[in-house]
């Protein structure tokens, strides 16, 4: 197990290195599902639950099949099916054993293998090397800086909602301004890395 | 459908220009753009991955089953995707370090699998081809606007990572920090997006 200090890297995952607002990824979404509060909470819910098995399985596919084959050119081919492969699942396994969850992440699910953050994150875990508990810790905390940015902002969008935006603003314009503002605000982060 | 095959190209160029009249494949956009020169080779990649998957998803239409498309779809851009991969790596090397973890996410990319779902399965190879090549360079070219447009004021450079650099305000230039950063992509993106609708009034 190597040496991190763990509340230090997971402070840096969700605010330093916020992956939506610092690293750019899972920007669809972002913009997507912000309109309403109860989308973004359920779309970070989503992203989390993926993110933390195809981070895990991920990392034994690439160690256990793709190096030992020499065969880690076709690192972004495997981790693409296996992380769909892996929502299919999820999704059939939820809607028969726990229909509960199933109504409130369901709708989410297959726009998560088109996410960015859950391959981008897989591949970062890797190309960081991180170690098996590494690897399970940053793919809880990307997707939950993820979630807190996503919130945030569709707590800030559903207020636009109610103010009166130019004509040319309007949706994705204003949002993206909005999403700006949120990001020099994470930005003062930085100096605590 | 009836649509000329010149209308098929041009479509891309201004009426459903990605990433602004159909916004997806933003991360890229957000994050490849601090520089014209890497902005131009992130949307050449796509380019090519698009024409590619396009081309070959249209001609597979008739074998892909339409339950386990999306599937295949995947697979068909992760292969144009690995291509391009590992050209940029053997070719342009600065390139394929700059672009980093955004030319594996080309597969997530939403433009070519959307593109194979709304178009390549439905149309013929030529009509497929075209679309391709014209989102491709639709895509392209607001990448690279926003790119040069984010290095001339963030750096106070054009073609930096090129042997030509040109420094556009002269040396005294103090950059514009808050462009190559974050905030500023996002502003950005926003304002040309804001500027895009004013201009496509009628």
């Amino acid at each position: 197990m190597e040496d991190v200090n763990y509340v230090k890297f997971i402070i840096g995952c969700i605010f330093v290195n916020n992956i939506l607002l610092a690293q750019y990824l899972g920007n669809c979404p972002f913009l997507g599902t912000s309109k309403k509060m109860e989308t973004a909470t359920g779309m970070s819910m989503a992203v989390t639950f993926v993110l933390v098995l195809a981070g895990f399985i991920t990392y034994m596919v690439q160690y256990l099949v793709l190096a030992p084959l020499e065969l880690e050119y076709l690192q972004t081919l495997a981790f693409i099916l296996v992380i769909a492969a892996l929502v299919q699942f999820v999704e059939m396994f939820l809607k028969k054993s726990i229909p509960a969850l199933y109504a409130g992440l369901g709708i989410f699910l297959p726009l998560i293998t088109t996410n960015c953050a859950v391959l981008g994150v897989c591949i970062l875990n890797i190309n960081e090397g991180y170690g098996l508990g590494t690897t399970l810790v940053s793919s809880f905390a990307y997707p939950a800086g993820f979630g807190v940015a996503l919130v945030l902002f569709a707590g800030v969008r559903e207020r636009i909602l109610l103010g009166r935006v130019p004509k040319p603003f309007q949706d994705t314009s204003i949002g993206l301004a909005t999403a700006g503002l949120l990001a020099l605000a994470f930005l003062g982060f930085k100096g605590m890395a | 459908m009836a649509k000329t095959l010149t209308q098929e190209f041009t479509k891309g160029l201004w009426n459903e220009i990605p990433p602004f009249r159909l916004v997806l494949g933003l991360c890229p956009t957000l994050a490849v753009t601090k520089s014209f020169y890497n902005a131009l080779g992130m949307g050449l990649a796509l380019t090519f991955v698009l024409v590619g998957s396009n081309v070959l998803v249209s001609m597979l239409r008739k074998i892909i089953p339409a339950e386990v498309r999306i599937a295949c779809f995947i697979i068909l851009v992760a292969t144009f995707v690995i291509l391009v991969e590992l050209f940029t790596q053997a070719y342009t090397y600065g390139l394929y370090q700059q672009l980093g973890i955004f030319i594996p996410l080309i597969v997530v990319n939403c433009i070519p699998l959307g593109r194979a779902e709304a178009f390549a399965y439905k149309q013929g190879v030529g009509r497929s081809f075209l679309d391709g090549l014209g989102m491709g360079i639709g895509y392209t070219l607001s990448l690279s606007v926003l790119g040069a447009f984010r290095e001339i004021f963030g750096a106070g450079t054009f073609l930096g990572g090129t042997p030509n650099v040109i420094k556009v305000f002269g040396p005294e230039f103090q950059p514009f920090q808050f462009m190559v950063e974050a905030p500023g992509a996002f502003v950005c993106l926003g304002l040309m997006l804001c500027v895009m609708n004013m201009l496509g009034k009628k």
